[in-house]
């Protein structure tokens, strides 16, 4: 109240108008938001597969239904195989943190091979379905099935692709800063894909053998 | 219902063969030569003056925001005069066709004309030239030298062009799609549109959807990460505020139209059944998905613009924006609003009136903060010493053209309303009505406006007035009869009328079109006249106007690390604000500088990625997986790219700050 007030009368000749001292913005400073958005994106692509999922699903133009397609045992093993890699990335970010890149590119190939596992039960599933008949052509329903289930394998499918070149870039450059970023980002992907086949998983087999 | 049989497919051309070039079409051929004619003289003297090597090096594989901004406007300018050849071709074709005239254009090419006017002005020509707005100003306005990710920013651009490439070639090898600009099924499928003309429409729209997307995740980023020290939310420029609502909602919405468009193409080359009559397939499905993404698009276009009329009002009133914190509260409530009233386009539809009620009223409601946006500017001017420079005369025009626009829309808004105006021309009228009125005024404001910072002088006031009275006049006149016609219940998209009554309205608006040629022609000249007197329009302050934002602290044009030393911001209008309390600019003391290197990634991309368009469109597979392997393998290449930054010395700072400031001392500012 008393001296202090009268004390910033002086301030303006202080402002700065210019940061004179400056430092660069460290590298990769907003990599993190910008993948994140990315991800809020690629997340309503799925929305809208969803969507259409929910729409479409119940018109199966008298073709089979998911009570006549669906084993959810090996649906069931298939979430276990993602879940597991799920855990594993969590494993390579551990020991990135701990600065062992041995360590970290083991955890990412045990993670690829439980993405592949995934892969290789889901293409079985799909072929199965098409040897049987229950082809994307032949109903709205499996139209929708289909391209949802395969747009998120192709997200797993790439994510395998970034996986392994992330394995050889560590193999050469080591636990750089730009190297761990891309690892948090791929470790964002892989769990986003994870959260997305839970819907998957509930959605689609759980409540589809409700119907 | 198919004008030809879907064509037979060889494995190496797939469906192309010599029947793809349309030589049988007398337009097609002599456009196609004036363009040939016309590249070839570009080349050849680009060629002639050795200018590929400054081309590639400075321009085409530039990560400075500022150039990659300026390309974008000449993509959207260069976009805009094919795109409004078609709009003359039609009113032209409309005026002729009564009376058992069959006009001059047949009903195959007149389809293609009216859908690939739609295409080209809304996603080359207005998303361009936003996009290019927001690059160039958005930086400087927040006081950062560049956007956060330089390399995506040159990818986005390419994509962008790449998608226009692909666009431009369906003109002369093939056909563009007869369905209209949204591409409704089942008329898009493939049972009625079996030829390349959809292809066309849906790999374009996808290649330049990856650029969009990506480019509205960087400036939000850009906007969120990259503000000067000081630079609150609150004291954000109202075009940054206005720019950052328009990227949330591009990013909120492109991928919905991906998604749709890709679901349409999985029907188209799989035979899946999502939009399809038959299996299930709901066409209203795809309806829906499309105007999920369409109505925030036309907020994404307008929005930025709104952020310039805010500019330039307050610029040109010499007075701080009336309302800055309504502003921006009504920026944000028109973003929210903008996702739930898709339905408006089509109460048609059969949703019943509860449905439809809902949509009519959050669609009315989106007119209060766009209201009182209006009252801010407005006011803003209220007791301003208002000068009427040309992006204020736009900025006039704009809000007198806007708000009939707007009226007309909240009676459209009004579904029994609609289940009479819907489809009709009515409905064209009111959105050229908002589009033009709005979003193009804008440009034309901003170009005004920012031209002399982005190249160093003013534009050439004389034909700066000729266009302008050529457009707003022309605008009326041609859009005017529209209304009323529409009132009389003609719907859109014909190509011949039988009531003869009906003719003196579309000549009128053919007269219109006319007038806004002359306007286009106009700004042509004042460009070229404004380049050959550079020297008479010579700006050396870099703050023409008396400017009140953070673009004009610096040069102009301004050098590549935008500034020196990153402003410090105090108040809303930081840099009226440090004229006022007479803010030095500093002139010694510099350091090194960070900044993005070059790269020609993002072209080679792009050009990949149109390869993959073209052999997509055209059934040619083995073309088709090649140039996916090499895009991603490109990809991944470039990921192996860790240096992709430089230094910029404090010695060749200090050259080119001590140039601006013996420059300033002899304007002697």
């Amino acid at each position: 109240m008393s001296t202090t007030t009268l004390a910033p009368a002086a301030a303006p000749e202080e402002l700065r108008f210019y940061d004179l001292d400056e430092h660069p913005h460290p590298e990769g400073h907003s990599t993190m938001l910008g993948f994140w958005i990315y991800l809020m994106s690629d997340c309503l692509i799925f929305a809208i597969l969803f969507a259409c999922y929910a729409v479409l699903g119940g018109n199966y133009a008298a073709g089979p239904a998911p009570k006549d397609l669906f084993e959810l045992p090996l649906v069931a093993l298939n979430t276990a195989m993602l879940l597991f890699s799920s855990i594993t990335y969590g494993f390579a970010v551990l020991q990135m943190q701990q600065g062992k890149v041995r360590g970290t590119q083991l955890w990412l190939a045990i993670t690829g091979l439980f993405g592949l596992a995934f892969l290789g039960i889901e293409l079985s599933e799909f072929h199965h379905l098409i040897e049987i008949g229950a082809t994307p052509q032949r109903s709205a329903f499996l139209s929708a099935f289909f391209t949802l289930v395969g747009t998120h394998g192709l997200h797993v499918t790439f994510g395998t692709v970034w996986l392994v070149t992330l394995m050889v870039q560590l193999g050469r450059h080591g636990l750089i800063a730009a190297n761990k970023r891309r690892i948090m980002c791929l470790s964002m992907f892989w769990h986003f894909l994870d959260v997305v086949w839970i819907g998957v998983f509930t959605i689609v087999y759980l409540m589809g053998m409700l119907r | 219902m198919t004008p030809h049989p879907a064509p037979e497919t060889g494995p190496f051309l797939g469906r192309l063969s010599l029947d793809a070039l349309p030589l049988h079409e007398p337009i097609l051929v002599v456009t196609f030569i004036a363009v040939a004619i016309g590249g070839l003289a570009i080349i050849a003297a680009i060629t002639r003056y050795r200018l590929w090597g400054y081309l590639w090096k400075e321009w085409f594989t530039t990560i400075d925001h500022k150039r990659i901004g300026i390309m974008y406007m000449i993509l959207g300018l260069v976009m805009f005069l094919r795109g409004f050849s078609d709009a003359i071709m039609m009113r032209l074709q409309q005026a002729m066709a009564f009376g058992g005239s069959e006009g001059y254009l047949p009903a195959h090419h007149y389809d293609q004309v009216f859908t690939a006017h739609g295409v080209i002005m809304i996603f080359f020509v207005a998303m361009p030239f936003i996009t290019g707005l927001m690059n160039y100003v958005v930086p400087l306005q927040i006081g950062a030298r560049d956007v956060s990710f330089p390399f995506l920013n040159n990818f986005s651009f390419w994509m962008t062009t790449a998608g226009a490439v692909l666009c431009m070639i369906s003109l002369f090898v093939g056909e563009f799609a007869q369905t209209g600009w949204l591409a409704y099924p089942p008329l898009s499928g493939i049972a009625y549109s079996p030829n390349v003309g959809v292809d066309y429409y849906i790999w374009s729209l996808q290649i330049a959807g990856v650029g969009t997307t990506l480019s509205g995740i960087n400036l939000i980023v850009t906007i969120l990460k990259l503000r000067a020290p000081g630079m609150g939310l609150m004291k954000m420029p109202v075009f940054t505020w206005t720019s950052l609502c328009a990227n949330i909602l591009i990013v909120a919405s492109f991928p919905v139209l991906t998604a749709c468009l890709a679901l349409l193409s999985l029907d188209r080359y799989v035979g899946t059944n999502f939009f399809t009559n038959d299996f299930g397939g709901s066409a209203m499905m795809y309806v829906n998905l499309i105007w999920i993404w369409g109505h925030p698009e036309v907020y994404i276009l307008i929005l930025p613009l709104f952020g310039v009329f805010s500019e330039v009002t307050s610029t040109f009133s010499g007075k701080k924006l009336f309302g800055y914190t309504s502003m921006v509260y009504a920026t944000v409530c028109i973003t929210i609003l903008s996702y739930i009233v898709w339905l408006h386009h089509f109460f048609t539809m059969g949703s019943g009136a509860s449905v439809n009620s809902f949509f009519g009223i959050t669609t009315m409601v989106i007119s209060i903060p766009t209201g009182a946006k209006l009252f801010n500017w407005l006011f803003t001017m209220y007791r301003g010493r208002i000068r009427f420079e040309l992006p204020m005369m736009w900025t006039v025009a704009f809000m007198l053209t806007f708000v009939v626009g707007g009226m007309t829309g909240v009676l459209l808004a009004v579904p029994p309303a609609d289940f009479v105006l819907h489809n009709s021309l009515f409905l064209i009228a009111h959105f050229h009505n908002v589009i033009i009125g709005g979003v193009l005024f804008g440009l034309f404001a901003a170009i005004n406006y920012w031209w002399p910072k982005a190249f160093g002088f003013k534009l050439d006031v004389f034909w700066g007035k000729v266009s302008f009275w050529c457009w707003v006049v022309g605008f009326w006149l041609a859009f005017m009869p529209l209304y009323i016609l529409g009132l009389m219940g003609v719907t859109r998209r014909m190509r011949v009328f039988d009531d003869p009554g009906l003719q003196i309205w579309f000549v009128i608006a053919g007269i219109g079109a006319a007038v806004i040629a002359v306007g286009i022609a106009a700004m042509l000249v004042q460009f070229a006249v404004s380049i050959w007197k550079r020297d008479q329009l010579r700006d050396e302050s870099g703050d023409p106007w008396g400017g009140r934002t953070l673009e004009w602290a610096t040069s102009s044009p301004p050098p590549v690390y935008n500034f020196a030393f990153t402003p410090v911001i105090h108040d809303l209008d930081a840099w009226h604000d440090m004229k006022a309390r007479g803010a030095a600019r500093p002139t010694s003391g510099f350091r090194d500088i960070h900044m993005p290197a070059n790269t020609g990634a993002g072209v080679i991309l792009a050009g990949i990625s149109l390869v993959m368009g073209f052999a997509l469109v055209w059934h040619i597979w083995w073309l088709a997986g090649l140039s996916f392997v090499a895009l991603v393998a490109t990809a991944i290449g470039h990921t192996f790219n860790y240096k992709r930054d430089y230094d910029i010395p404090a010695a060749a700072i200090a050259e080119v700050e001590d140039a601006r400031t013996r420059q300033l001392a002899a304007a002697g500012a």
